[in-house]
């Protein structure tokens, strides 16, 4: 097992450095700038010059992308060019955000989609099971923008039952300890800032949890009405068991493999739908920086650094993913 | 009075669109404490689906299940559901076809043995994992303490098989329903599961419904043997006499399409002609009627009746092939 692991982190590394090497070049031939960014358009010719000189965007881009390793190396990512911070403090502030908008949708999706699709399996073809059917059919194709504002509208335009945005009142006095708002509450046992924090972050969430919560619904329907079939449950029926024991034990834990690999992919690619759902409810996190990023100038040292945290994130829950399998299943357990 | 008394069970599976399709038709025969009963016939004659019947395992959708299954004084399709899930593997245990797909493959062999026991005898975690221990000793699995807390792709064919008749023997039921236990094993673990079978029958005194296609089986094995032909019962005989005098064409083609080891060599194997594709309706004559070598006009005529013989069976023919011609 730990060779698995130790494996699965090497070929991790060389990924990162090949897609470092790519993103390098491709992010420094789009179109547009930092340059222009922060001297606007009719800037003279040599300000310019010196600000890439600077910035020493002037040097071969193999001798840039050789100095951007070797700060790599040391954990300096460099600095932001809009900030001037160190880019690792820019993400360090952004990143508790997602990870707490991206678990709450999680949550969201998992905890409501199983019991859905298994439901939906139960019941198939009956009213209950097309609802499903239709309802995911709809969460999978609603552009998320639009839902974002829609959701926003009704409910904090109309009804006032939520904030429009952020991710805490103001003038809510609350202690920053981990970045996490709604688990600082609960270690600084300030309940009305975990309060209030779960308040801002039920429609980003939900938001956020649509595409995950309808996929989630369809593979366990489809993963679970493949298990019913199987001669297992039939045992387990002609061993007079509990429906409860027969559900969780016979049909669930083998429907579930489907459900974790899918699981895995929707919450790698959560962060494109939290650019969009970060947008709509002005929530500070990865989205917003990495939209900031692009349209405010191109930051190249934050970007670089975002789309490789993309990358290792995505990588490290699908290693997380294989490794739950050798829980569920004995059969891929390594020998 | 019987252990089990099934009066004429009706299966009909109906789907949406198509035409009603009647599996089982009207099969009465009974078992009592102790005794070991035949249901022999070809695939698709509604031999699995008799058992599944009797245990309320067929679909809930898709069917209509007609008939009484008296099982100890009680009509268990009338049974409520819960009634009847308090009784499965407690009263009645079952055995299946395929030892492989029939056991959970993430649940250790153990916990899957215990587990009917926490559920009838009450019986918590370790003490019903120590009694499963004995369970899988007694079916004759080697190491039993080892193979507890491993899964069912880790052991062989046999002894997947052994553990699910451990499983259906875990409450002492009164009655096992074995449907073809044999007929994904090698055969030389075919015999073997045989006789731990017929052993632990001896022992326990448990009643025994053995559903199979193999006569075989049937002839080490039942005290009385029923022979279906789709759907309905055809012939009813005590073993002995089944196999000297088999009345009914069908059971006597089935005996004589059994290969032997003592004919001439290059003498060509014996076969009922036709398929079961054959078949016509019941209610326009014998089903079997078109593949039969005995048919008489009386066998299109609506179907035949099932009476009493002479030595205490049933027959449903019009013709039926002579008590004086003998198997060869």
């Amino acid at each position: 097992m730990l060779r698995v692991i130790v494996r699965r982190l090497l070929q991790l590394v060389v990924t990162l450095i090949g897609l470092s090497a790519l993103v390098f070049v491709w992010l420094r031939n789009l179109p547009g700038g930092p340059i222009e960014a922060l001297l606007g358009e009719r800037a003279t010719p040599e300000r310019r010059a010196l600000l890439v000189k600077a910035l020493g965007y002037d040097q071969p881009i193999l001798v840039q992308y050789a100095k951007f390793m070797q700060r790599l190396v040391t954990g300096d990512f460099g600095n932001s060019i809009r900030s001037g911070d160190p880019v690792t403090e820019v993400i360090g502030r952004a990143f508790p955000a997602t990870v707490e908008l991206a678990a709450a949708a999680m949550i969201i999706a998992i905890g409501l989609g199983v019991p859905l699709g298994y439901l939906a399996a139960r019941h198939r073809g009956r009213l209950l099971d097309n609802l499903s059917i239709g309802g995911t059919l709809l969460g999978i194709s609603i552009p998320i923008f639009f839902l974002g504002y829609l959701l926003k509208d009704v409910f904090t335009q109309n009804m006032h039952l939520f904030p429009p945005s952020g991710r805490i009142s103001t003038g809510m006095d609350n202690t920053d300890v981990t970045g996490f708002f709604v688990l600082d509450g609960l270690l600084t046992r300030e309940f009305d800032a975990t309060g209030d924090a779960l308040w801002h972050l039920i429609l980003p969430a939900v938001t956020l949890a649509t595409i995950p919560l309808a996929v989630v619904v369809r593979i366990t329907r489809a993963s679970v009405l493949d298990v019913l079939n199987e001669d297992f449950v039939r045992t387990a029926e002609a061993k007079g068991l509990r429906h409860k024991t027969i559900r969780g034990r016979h049909i669930l834990r083998n429907a579930l493999l489907p459900v974790v690999t899918t699981i895995g992919l929707q919450t790698g690619a959560l962060l494109s739908g939290a650019v969009l759902t970060e947008r709509v409810y002005n929530w500070g996190g990865l989205g917003t920086l990495i939209y900031d990023s692009i349209s405010g100038g191109r930051d190249y040292p934050v970007l670089q650094a975002l789309i490789l945290l993309a990358a290792l994130v995505f990588v490290v829950v699908n290693l997380l993913v294989d490794l739950s399998y050798a829980f569920i299943d004995p059969r891929v357990r390594v020998r | 009075m019987s252990l089990l008394d099934v009066r004429d069970l009706s299966v009909v599976f109906q789907r949406k669109g198509e035409r009603p399709f009647t599996a089982v038709d009207e099969v009465s025969f009974s078992v009592e404490p102790g005794q070991t009963v035949g249901l022999v016939g070809e695939s698709g004659c509604g031999k699995s689906v008799t058992s599944l019947a009797i245990m309320g395992l067929l679909p809930k959708r898709g069917n209509k299940v007609t008939g009484e299954v008296n099982f100890d004084g009680a009509d268990l399709l009338k049974l409520r559901p819960e009634d009847l899930r308090d009784r499965r593997g407690r009263d009645i245990g079952m055995i299946f076809q395929d030892p492989l797909s029939s056991l959970n493959p993430v649940i250790p062999i153990g916990t899957q043995v215990a587990e009917v026991l926490e559920r009838h005898r009450g019986m918590d975690r370790k003490v019903a994992l120590k009694e499963a221990r004995e369970l899988l000793d007694a079916v004759g699995i080697p190491d039993p303490t080892r193979r507890l807390k491993e899964y069912p792709h880790q052991i062989s064919g046999g002894m997947r098989q052994r553990a699910l008749i451990a499983i259906a023997l875990a409450c002492k039921p009164r009655l096992l329903i074995a449907d073809e236990p044999t007929t994904a094993l090698d055969v030389t673990i075919q015999a073997q599961i045989l006789t731990l079978l017929k052993q632990l029958v001896d022992e326990t005194g448990t009643a025994l419904i053995m559903i199979t296609h193999d006569l075989g089986v049937v002839a080490g094995l039942c005290d009385t043997v029923n022979v279906l032909y789709g759907g309905k019962i055809v012939e009813r005989a005590a073993r002995h006499d089944l196999f000297a005098r088999p009345r009914h064409p069908y059971t006597h083609g089935l005996l004589n399409s059994v290969p032997r080891l003592d004919s001439p060599r290059g003498e060509r194997l014996h076969a009922i002609r036709g398929s079961v594709a054959d078949n016509i309706p019941w209610a326009e004559g014998c089903a079997f009627a078109p593949r039969c070598d005995n048919v008489v006009d009386a066998c299109l005529d609506g179907p035949p009746p099932l009476e009493p013989t002479a030595n205490g069976g049933d027959l449903r023919c019009n013709n039926p092939v002579s008590e004086e011609v003998a198997v060869p």
